[in-house]
């Protein structure tokens, strides 16, 4: 049995998750429905940075994203009121515009794909090497030095932005 | 060695799909073999705890949503010390000092949310020491 | 550890000596907010002052020490601190505009100036950045540090109106701008300017052009963004209305320059191989920008929205000097970009003094009779408008001057004519402000209007003064 076989099945799996999920939080009319079928959809595109071979990115994903990021979205749905919402009709008359976006986006992707020697050669996995979160620290903690640490300063303007924003009381 | 990514983690697919066979059986095994009994207590969300109160759609402050805002950035800050972790070993102090200078930055910024009172779980915000 | 790897030396700390300090300062701003009792929040504004006179020394001590620093991301030299100078000085004019108006708004907090300070720590990040990826950071700090600044007067409509389109399309904006990074990298395999350079000026490494010119154009809707060109300038009159005037100050002038300065880096270095690509926009753009800015400013009434939207004309004039694609067209941006940021923030520190408490007279009509009542402030006014018109022998006109006499140069002749009539017809509604101050009768409402404070006045007359000297002596900083 070719085992590349199981990986584009896979690869097709976790893509179905991804479009699947992204399709179902645009048409549900529950938010909270709408926030799990994200969750669905990030969970897809972590297995897909898996099938990378990109596991630093895969735990990123999951601890940030469906863990923190997802809370958030949860937080805002409590925040407004769903009953209403829920009562509103949903606005989709731009659906047109949308289609015909799909559609150039699709058209692009195809041409693209269609003539990959263009693209620099993806950097080979060497078997039995360091793995993926030690060449990432490796690279993030020498050359990257100074984006480390500049990020450390966007966190902190950005607490202060949450705590002025938030906050009813400075 | 492995050839494929599915290969390298054939134990992880195991685990995956044994799981999702044991929560799967376990819905099918009740649905055969349980028998319902549908009555208002039963259909309380908690059947012998405290009982709700009020909707559960009900708005929340939004301090609940500072309160995940400062989650997410104190998040971010944990995902950089695992691959930092990895290679500390090799960077030693370089590394440690490069970790210090960052975990001060952010644990100033904890400093001022912890003293601002934007962490304060009470309904009633914390009043301000008189001037 | 790569093997390659050297730590950072001595040197390379005092490159970002400015960073450093900016960032150091802002920290303790926000640790010393909460211990800081309410009457006592002024020190931090002193602190702040200290912290952007400091970073002014830091970046001249790192501007005597050019070269690269921390593995190649930054790269110091002239044009680097030449802007790192400029945000740090526009900064430290904002704050001394800040403080009697944060103190008449009885909304002062060490929240406001870490923030400022933060926002220039980007800002001088972004300006000598030399990979991408320092670029994208330093511009979320400076981004997100000004929306929330937008925002900052929370009781307020309109402020939060403002930090609510800010953001959103400002979101927005950064996405195109990551999308096109995450193509160029994807194209070229580096993020690094001078590698990116390098690899599309190689016709056997040269990438496909669709990918190229897609991240290209991708890149250019980020930036035309942050420098509020059109047609993506909407956002500017809205929150330069809703924001606090101090703030808007600041977001016409720090932010912006710094983003000009990064799109001078990045088209001139890493996409200087693709100039015949993006030339035609680049004018469209610019061209596009000044009619939008001048026409739309003769329909406005509010001082501030007036304001925006002549900020917007000047920055289709500064991407006149950037059509030029020549080391003229560079100085005269430089030079423009400069004079801008002192008439900018000269006019906003008017309107932050008059307006009064919770801004309640921002009308162009408000200002009649401004002449007669305070001639000294009327004066340095006129002064700053007769600037931003260009006429001479300030530093309006020769910037202009520059500016056009590098397009005549690169055979702009079309851009060149209708950039002058387009300056022709911002004349109106400068002098319009001229006409109401000076021959108006004044309205009751100038009579409770308090002294100027110490600190506006300060700012006010550095501007005036810094559009008058550079309008004579040009050669202080060409």
């Amino acid at each position: 049995m070719n085992p590349m076989w199981i990986d584009t099945l896979f690869f097709y799996f976790f893509a179905l998750l991804v479009l699947g999920g992204g399709v179902a939080t645009i048409t549900c009319k529950s938010a909270v429905h709408s926030a799990i079928s994200l969750i669905v959809s990030m969970v897809g595109v972590a297995g897909l940075f898996l099938l990378q071979h990109a596991e630093f990115l895969f735990a990123v994903q999951i601890v940030l994203y469906i863990g923190g990021v997802m809370v958030l979205f949860l937080f805002v749905i409590m925040l407004v009121n769903l009953d209403e919402s829920m009562q509103m009709r949903q606005f989709n008359r731009q659906w047109l515009l949308a289609v015909a976006a799909v559609i150039a986006a699709g058209v692009q992707a195809v041409w693209l794909l269609s003539k990959p020697a263009d693209l620099p050669a993806a950097v080979p996995q060497v078997p039995g090497g360091p793995g993926n979160v030690q060449r990432v620290a490796d690279v993030l903690f020498s050359q990257y030095l100074l984006p480390f640490e500049i990020a450390s300063v966007l966190l902190l303007a950005a607490v202060i932005g949450s705590v002025v924003m938030a906050k009813k009381r400075l | 060695m492995p050839t494929s990514v599915a290969e390298e983690y054939f134990p992880v697919v195991l685990q995956v799909l044994v799981a999702m066979a044991i929560a799967g059986g376990m819905i099918a095994a009740s649905a055969l073999l349980g028998h319902r009994v549908r009555n208002p207590v039963k259909d309380q969300p908690y059947e012998c705890g405290i009982q709700p109160e009020g909707s559960p759609r009900e708005r929340f402050s939004v301090k609940f949503y500072l309160v995940a805002m400062i989650f997410i950035l104190l998040d971010i800050e944990t995902v950089f010390l695992y691959p930092w972790a990895v290679v500390y070993r090799e960077l030693r102090l370089f590394a440690f000092f490069e970790m210090l200078v960052f975990v001060v930055l952010i644990l100033s910024g904890f400093f001022y949310i912890w003293k601002k009172g934007a962490l304060a779980w009470s309904m009633e915000e914390k009043p301000r020491e008189k001037q | 550890m790569p093997a390659n790897f050297v730590p950072p030396s001595g040197v390379e700390y005092i490159r970002v000596l400015p960073e450093i300090i900016l960032a150091a300062v802002a920290t303790l701003i926000m640790v010393l907010e909460p211990l800081t009792p309410a009457p006592r929040k002024r020190a931090l504004g002193y602190l702040a002052l200290a912290g952007f006179a400091g970073a002014l020394a830091g970046a001249a001590a790192a501007g005597w020490r050019t070269g690269p620093a921390f593995s190649g991301m930054l790269e110091v030299d002239g044009f680097a601190t030449f802007f790192r100078l400029l945000v740090i000085l526009a900064g430290l004019l904002v704050t001394l505009v800040s403080f009697p108006y944060l103190r008449r708004e009885e909304a002062e907090s060490g929240e406001y100036y870490a923030l400022l300070l933060y926002s220039v720590a980007g800002q001088t990040i972004m300006v000598s950045a030399a990979d991408l990826i320092v670029l994208f950071i330093g511009l979320e700090i400076s981004s997100i540090a000004s929306y929330v600044l937008a925002g900052y007067m929370r009781r307020e409509k309109l402020a939060n109106e403002a930090a609510a389109k800010y953001f959103l399309l400002g979101s927005f904006a950064t996405a195109f701008l990551l999308y096109g990074i995450a193509l160029i990298y994807g194209a070229t395999g580096t993020t690094r300017l001078n590698g990116i350079a390098q690899v599309l000026s190689d016709p056997r490494m040269a990438p496909a052009g669709i990918l190229t010119g897609t991240a290209v154009a991708l890149m250019l809707v980020g930036f035309a963004f942050k420098i509020s060109a059109a047609p993506f300038q909407v956002w500017a009159p809205d929150v330069y209305q809703g924001a606090p005037s101090p703030v808007a100050a600041f977001l016409a002038a720090g932010p912006k320059a710094a983003a000009f300065a990064v799109l001078l880096r990045v088209f001139m270095t890493a996409f200087a191989p693709l100039t015949g690509r993006w030339l035609a926009i680049m004018w469209s753009l610019s061209l596009l920008t000044m009619i939008v800015g001048n026409f739309a400013a003769l329909l406005q009434t509010n001082i501030k929205r007036l304001l925006a939207y002549s900020s917007i004309a000047h920055a289709g004039y500064v991407l006149v000097a950037v059509t030029a694609h020549s080391e003229e067209g560079v100085q005269a941006a430089m030079f423009y970009l400069t004079v801008y940021v002192f008439m900018n923030i000269g006019a906003f520190a008017v309107v932050a003094y008059f307006s009064r408490k919770g801004e309640r007279y921002v009308e162009i009509e408000d200002l009649a009779g401004l002449g007669v009542r305070q001639p000294v402030l009327a004066a340095l006014f006129a002064v700053i408008l007769l600037s931003l018109i260009g006429v001479p022998p300030t530093a309006g006109f020769l910037g202009k001057f520059y500016i056009f006499q590098a397009a005549v140069k690169a055979d702009l002749l079309w851009l060149t004519v209708l950039g002058l009539l387009n300056s022709a017809v911002a004349a109106y509604y400068y002098l319009r402000l001229i006409v109401i101050m000076y021959m108006k009768e004044p309205g009751d409402s100038l009579l409770e209007l308090p002294g100027m404070a110490v600190s506006t006045r300060a700012a006010l007359w550095t501007s005036a003064a810094a559009v008058v000297v550079l309008g004579l002596f040009p050669a202080l900083i060409r």
